[in-house]
């Protein structure tokens, strides 16, 4: 099962690399980590996709909990929250199809950005179904290239207590 | 009055009671070197970095105390990397500062540029890369702090030269440490104690499962009060040894692979395991499946992420082992169990811990039992290093004292043993210290003999020599139908002449049982240097073994003299 961490840290040198190498060395699998500073400079916030069962998911924060640079942690999947994920992609399209991708581009509510000879770019904002589905979706035109941000999540309501 | 970024570095150590720094120089070290001069503290130099790891690990065990090393940067730096992880896996305090290259050529493949920031994230509490000298006094009290509260363990500072070489205008010390995301907790949920009491109250066959951790927070005598007050037996794990008494009628020496018999056919009888600063290690439990069957577990731990790890516990508590069982002690009432303590007894009687005959030829447990004896009632340290004489000198030992036996567990790390003895040496001079080693062990690190020579540590090295990597070659003779394969050491020099060569120092060499009394009397006493050499045979064998997939219980027993 896969499980939505949001875990606060100090916004300082190799801490993102203390996260990473804690994963890879203990053998957990992330699925996604994003991260930015927040409303604090000297925080930043990292949101960890990271499949496993509880077991794995507990040793997972408690190992996290450790280190000196994370100074809180939740466990997001079970509690009421709003997931984004944003991904560009450029798709192949010429006059014959262009017209087929903006309606797919509408019901997505996902947005043109670029447009080239024979391709366009288009920024799509959701929940991760969403963004695989106008994926999905935009396949066979061609896909040249895409990039996701994986996911960033805040908890719903007041602020997130301990 | 301006000041340097190393004499701030040495300032706030010595504001953190540092009296001796275990190190080794080089360019990137310079100016901490030189500030180093006008200190108080005293520096030793070692002749390899990792010996000045273990050394610090020796002392800090001794002292209670963090121990400091230094070293520089790039190969400096990485001799250290075995002995912080050693220290790591053991949890013992070190604060290891190394030298760095130049921050503006960091990143630029420098001459002995390394990135030890990166390398040691694994195998550190924490580390630091220090950007400004001004930041030196504060993550200096960080680095203590962490190195020595909650679960301990060693914290690296690397430095970079232009870092420690810079002027700053003043030294402002730092005595207070903010460290948000750094909170350990101390005392265990009362609830979960209660729980505890219960469980002790209804169990009928209570077994104590002591570890390092109850030396880490100097809970020995909470110990053995719980343990006279409910009448439990108590085994220790390797680390744990010294925690408990091993004269104690309660005691059960060490449990695991290589525990005795009777502490591993306890374990697996018991109805109530108490695991206390611990964390059920593999070499403990072997086939977890099979582990204390009939147990519930109960998981006293300072680090939370021990707890649940490797088994699943009924009962966890999450705090400082000696505080949990100074709460837990206003909560239980004496208890008897006499068929329990009597099935204990009969465990004792019927599977000893036994080598057979000692005095028709040499054997080393016979060696190690006659060194306990002659060391009984001295204040005596002894460090080990890693192999068969390890575990012989853990199983003969009788350790009765905490910190009196110093050895690497976690990590298995062969060359612990004469350098930690420096350490001890140089933080109880008073003591007698005693490395336990082999042939193969001691060939890491005998270059060491030349720092004990230099400081006047009159360390005692009894080096038991069969000329094989006994251990290993244990391993194949159990595990691969006893085909030996890289374990046979044709090259070994003359031992006693070796370290006849050093400066005030002495060897003998034992060859039959009756000199083991006598040498060993006198090797204690000449307060040199001193070498023992021990020729043992190479078809000893560490017994009982447990093999990896099997229960406690599985054990492959001593078969008796052929």
């Amino acid at each position: 099962m896969k499980h939505t961490l949001s875990v606060l840290v100090e916004n300082k040198p190799g801490v993102l690399s203390r996260i990473a190498g804690l994963f890879a060395r203990r053998g957990y699998n992330i699925d996604s980590l994003a991260v930015g500073r927040t409303e604090d400079p000297a925080v930043s916030r990292m949101t960890i996709v990271v499949e496993g069962d509880e077991r794995v998911v507990e040793q997972v924060t408690k190992q996290l909990h450790k280190l000196v640079d994370v100074i809180k942690l939740w466990d997001m999947t079970n509690e009421e929250y709003v997931d984004r994920e944003l991904i560009l992609i450029k798709v192949h399209a010429d006059p014959a199809t262009r017209a087929e991708i903006m309606q797919i581009v509408d019901i997505f509510r996902a947005r043109i950005v670029d447009i080239g000879r024979n391709s366009l770019i288009i920024e799509c904002t959701g929940d991760a179904g969403k963004i695989n589905a106008i994926e999905s979706a935009l396949r066979p035109f061609g896909l040249r290239e895409l990039v996701r941000t994986g996911k960033i999540a805040l908890a719903r309501g007041q602020k997130q207590k301990d | 009055m301006s000041i340097t970024g190393a004499e701030a570095l040495i300032k706030s150590l010595e504001a953190e009671g540092v009296e001796v720094i275990f190190g080794y120089p080089g360019g990137a070290v310079l100016s901490i070197y030189d500030a180093l001069r006008e200190s108080s503290i005293k520096h030793v130099l070692v002749r390899q970095e990792q010996a000045a790891v273990h050394a610090a690990s020796g002392y800090s065990r001794v002292t209670g105390r963090p121990g400091v090393c230094l070293a520089t940067s790039g190969p400096g730096a990485t001799n250290l990397v075995t002995g912080i992880a050693t220290a790591y896996m053991d949890s013992i305090p070190v604060i290891a500062i190394t030298g760095q290259v130049a921050t503006g050529m960091v990143g630029t493949d420098a001459f002995q540029e390394v990135d030890i920031f990166g390398i040691t994230m694994p195998i550190t509490k924490h580390n630091y890369l220090v950007q400004k000298a001004e930041d030196l006094p504060r993550i200096v009290r960080e680095a203590f702090h962490i190195a020595k509260t909650g679960r301990p363990g060693p914290v690296l500072i690397d430095i970079p030269r232009d870092v420690s070489g810079v002027l700053l205008e003043k030294y402002e010390p730092v005595t207070q440490v903010d460290l948000r995301g750094y909170k350990p907790t101390y005392r265990g949920h009362p609830s979960q104690i209660r729980n505890l009491a219960q469980m002790i109250k209804e169990a009928e066959k209570p077994l104590i499962y002591a570890g390092g951790g109850i030396l880490r927070s100097g809970a020995h005598e909470e110990l053995l009060a719980l343990a006279e007050r409910i009448n439990a037996p108590v085994t220790t794990t390797l680390l744990g040894l010294g925690g408990f008494p091993e004269n104690h009628p309660l005691s059960l020496g060490m449990l695991g692979m290589h525990g005795t018999p009777y502490a591993n056919l306890a374990v697996q009888q018991c109805d109530l395991l108490i695991g206390l600063g611990v964390r059920f290690d593999d070499r403990v439990t072997l086939s977890v499946e099979h582990f204390a069957p009939n147990a519930k577990v109960v998981h006293v731990d300072i680090d939370p992420a021990e707890i649940g790890k490797n088994v699943l516990v009924d009962l966890p508590i999450v705090g400082d082992v000696r505080l949990v069982l100074e709460d837990l002690l206003g909560l239980v009432e004496e208890k008897e169990h006499p068929e329990w303590i009597e099935e204990i007894h009969r465990l004792k009687k019927e599977y000893p811990l036994t080598y057979g005959d000692g005095k028709s030829k040499l054997r080393p447990q016979y060696i190690l039992e006659k060194l306990a004896e002659l060391l009984r009632g001295k204040e005596a340290i002894v460090t080990s290093d890693v192999g068969q004489h390890q575990m012989w000198a853990a199983q003969y030992g009788k350790y009765v004292k905490p910190n009196s036996f110093l050895t690497s567990g976690g990590l298995g790390t062969m060359g612990y043993g004469v350098p930690a003895a420096v350490g001890a040496q140089v933080g109880a001079p008073k003591a007698t210290v005693v490395a336990v080693t082999g042939d193969g062990s001691f060939q890491m690190h005998m270059a060491e003999l030349a720092t004990a020579t230099e400081n006047n540590l009159p360390i005692k090295i009894l080096l038991f020599n069969n000329s094989y990597l006994g251990l290993v070659k244990q391993l194949q003779h159990f595990f691969v139908e006893g085909r030996y394969t890289g374990v046979e050491f044709t090259g070994n020099p003359d031992f006693v002449r070796l370290v006849s060569a050093y400066r005030n120092a002495c060897g003998y060499r034992i060859t039959k049982p009756e000199e083991v009394e006598p040498v060993l009397k006198e090797a204690l006493h000449n307060g040199r240097l001193t070498l023992i050499e021990c020729v043992i045979s190479d078809q000893e064998l560490v017994y009982p073994v447990v093999p990896n997939d099997k229960g406690l219980d599985q054990m492959i027993q001593f078969p008796g003299e052929e």
